[in-house]
């Protein structure tokens, strides 16, 4: 079974249910990969002895019951995991190994499947080309000068390399969604409060959410089934029955209304991303969706607002970086407030010192109302387009990104045009809604790119199923060389 | 509005964060390109607009006032970088 790690999830599943391979086997295979592609930088941590005796422990007594069984998972560095290093791509987490594991890793766990390694992102997710981790870039399998996406461009790096069966990302503003979209993968960024974010590493609390990255559309349903679900230590955790995505998976769409809106064609935009967008909204009327023309006006002030609420909410959360209980702590300073200043200085790396400026500054006395209540204002209207366009259709279809993945290095000296990148996701975490985002074609240079469709709060299902009929009628096929092995 | 050096430093303060003397100019500069870019905003007249705090619409739950948890000291402990058998080191703030 040498090509055991090209397979979907599903298949993966299938292969070790019938026993046509062991999880052990499954595991040294992935372990093999991940040896022999270092040079994508993927992994912060590996943790190979724990996850082949999980294998063997699985293989001597299996449990195919389970959705995950006998799977080896990698995931994004920001999940914190028990008694192995959780780092967020921070030098001021480098040395934190948590005693506790988050909900939405537990849940993988109790559903089967174990850890294979932590996943290089940018540092507190704060990115959007995993140019910003402590632990240097990673790089894009797609060509050895791209980048993978950000913020959860380890996870997405790995995934398209073969380098983990699936995996799970954060998305506060795209950073699971552009990432797949670089890397002609699967990323779904769930409701607002429908996966817990206890354990995660937080960035801006009222907009992040944990989401599945895959191969395939089912492959999204059945890690989603696995991860979500109501959980008490979270406070904004929504409680509702669990549903089963993955069984309830279907490829009619007949009479779907599908919005298409007006704002999300910006000035400047590739004539490829237009060309793209247009395939995706045939393939759709083609399998008997409707199409409508709908209107989000105040979509061109949502990345903006998000530059307001998401630094903020992160200058909150990351003032307990203190170096007193847990993290990297400066030898240098007379007392405790230069001890202070001179550990979040060299703990923290420029952007997140920028982004921690910005969300002081906004939050000063003084300057509140000017910047953090106005935002909240604009929020209100972002989701109210959004309020609005849901009492006419079922979901809508936009581009996931601007354009296909860049060159290492090429947006770095201008924060403005790599905050750029997610004009078309943020809007989502704004108003709290499920996005997935699909490969759906290849630009001219041969670099993937993806569509992104948007359901209302909790619609996950249907969104799946749109994607699910796209992903079959789509003829897109994620072809990459192994140039680094 | 700009920003210039002295307030930037000022809120450098406030965030507990020593900024580099070298590196205040490029700061400076980064910062003041994302707030022109955050200035659009004022184009739009938001007076009657009710701020959005809670993107959930349900309240936040209240629970039990019970003790759930306890008894972890050492695993809190564990990963700070200066500390006794039972606190935190801190350097000294009382003279």
């Amino acid at each position: 079974m040498s090509n055991i790690t090209n397979q979907s999830l599903s298949e993966i599943l299938e292969s070790i249910k019938s026993k046509k391979i062991s999880s052990l086997e499954l595991t040294q295979a992935y372990i093999k990969n991940i040896e022999n592609a270092k040079k994508l930088n993927a992994f912060v941590t590996t943790t190979f002895d724990q996850a082949l005796e999980n294998a063997k422990k699985f293989d001597n007594k299996p449990n195919n019951e389970q959705l995950l069984s006998g799977v080896p998972l990698a995931v994004k560095d920001l999940f914190c995991t028990e008694n192995v290093k959780t780092t967020a791509g921070s030098n001021i987490l480098n040395n934190f190994v948590p005693s506790y594991e988050s909900t939405v890793t537990k849940n993988l766990w109790n559903n089967g499947a174990f850890l294979l390694g932590k996943l290089n992102c940018d540092e507190f997710a704060m990115g959007s080309s995993n140019e910003t981790s402590f632990f240097g870039n990673v790089i894009n399998p797609i060509g050895d000068h791209l980048v993978p996406g950000g913020s959860s461009g380890g996870s997405s790096s790995a995934l398209a390399a073969d380098l983990t069966p699936a995996t799970i990302g954060t998305d506060t503003g795209g950073s699971i969604r552009q990432p797949a979209s670089f890397t002609g993968t699967v990323g779904l960024k769930p409701t607002y409060g429908l996966c817990s974010r206890w354990g995660i590493v937080a960035f801006a609390s009222s907009l992040d959410q944990a989401g599945p990255m895959t191969k395939t559309v089912n492959d999204c349903s059945i890690m989603l089934e696995a991860m979500s679900g109501f959980d008490e230590k979270d406070s904004t955790s929504i409680n509702k029955k669990k549903e089963t995505y993955s069984k309830n998976l279907k490829d009619n769409i007949k009479g779907l209304k599908i919005g298409i809106p007006k704002e999300y064609r910006v000035d400047n935009m590739p004539k490829e991303i237009d060309e793209l967008w247009e395939k995706g909204k045939k393939i759709l009327k083609d399998l008997g969706a409707h199409l409508i023309d709908i209107s989000l006006p105040h979509t061109k002030y949502a990345l903006p607002t998000y530059y307001i609420v998401a630094p903020a909410e992160a200058s909150s959360n990351l003032a307990r970086y203190d170096g007193v209980r847990y993290g990297y702590r400066s030898q240098k300073g007379k007392d405790l407030i230069e001890m202070y200043e001179n550990t979040r200085s060299e703990g923290f790396g420029d952007e997140v010192k920028r982004r921690i400026l910005i969300g002081t500054y906004v939050l000063s006395s003084g300057y509140y109302d000017a910047y953090y209540l106005k935002a909240q204002k604009i929020r209100q209207l972002i989701k109210k387009d959004f309020d609005d366009s849901f009492t006419k259709v079922d979901a809508i279809l936009t581009p996931s990104t601007p354009s296909s993945a860049f060159k290492i290095g090429e947006k770095t000296n201008d924060p403005v045009s790599m905050y750029l990148n997610d004009i078309f996701t943020v809007p989502v975490n704004l108003a709290g809604l499920p996005a997935l985002s699909l490969p759906a074609g290849l630009d001219k240079k041969g670099y993937p790119l993806g569509l992104q469709l948007i359901g209302k709060a909790l619609d996950e299902q249907k969104i799946l199923n749109i994607g699910y009929a796209f992903e079959k009628n789509c003829g897109y096929k994620n072809e990459i060389k192994k140039w680094w092995s | 509005m700009s920003l210039d050096k002295e307030k930037i430093k000022h809120v450098a303060k406030l965030a507990r964060i020593s900024v580099d003397e070298a590196k205040v100019d490029s700061l400076t500069k980064d910062l003041n390109s994302i707030f022109k870019f955050i200035e659009q905003l004022n184009e739009l007249n938001t007076d009657k607009v009710e701020p959005l705090t809670s993107i959930l619409n349900q309240s936040l739950r209240s629970r039990k006032d019970e003790i759930s948890d306890g008894k972890i000291r050492e695993k809190i402990l564990k990963n700070s970088p200066k500390k006794n058998e039972e606190f935190f080191v801190v350097p000294k703030v009382v003279e």
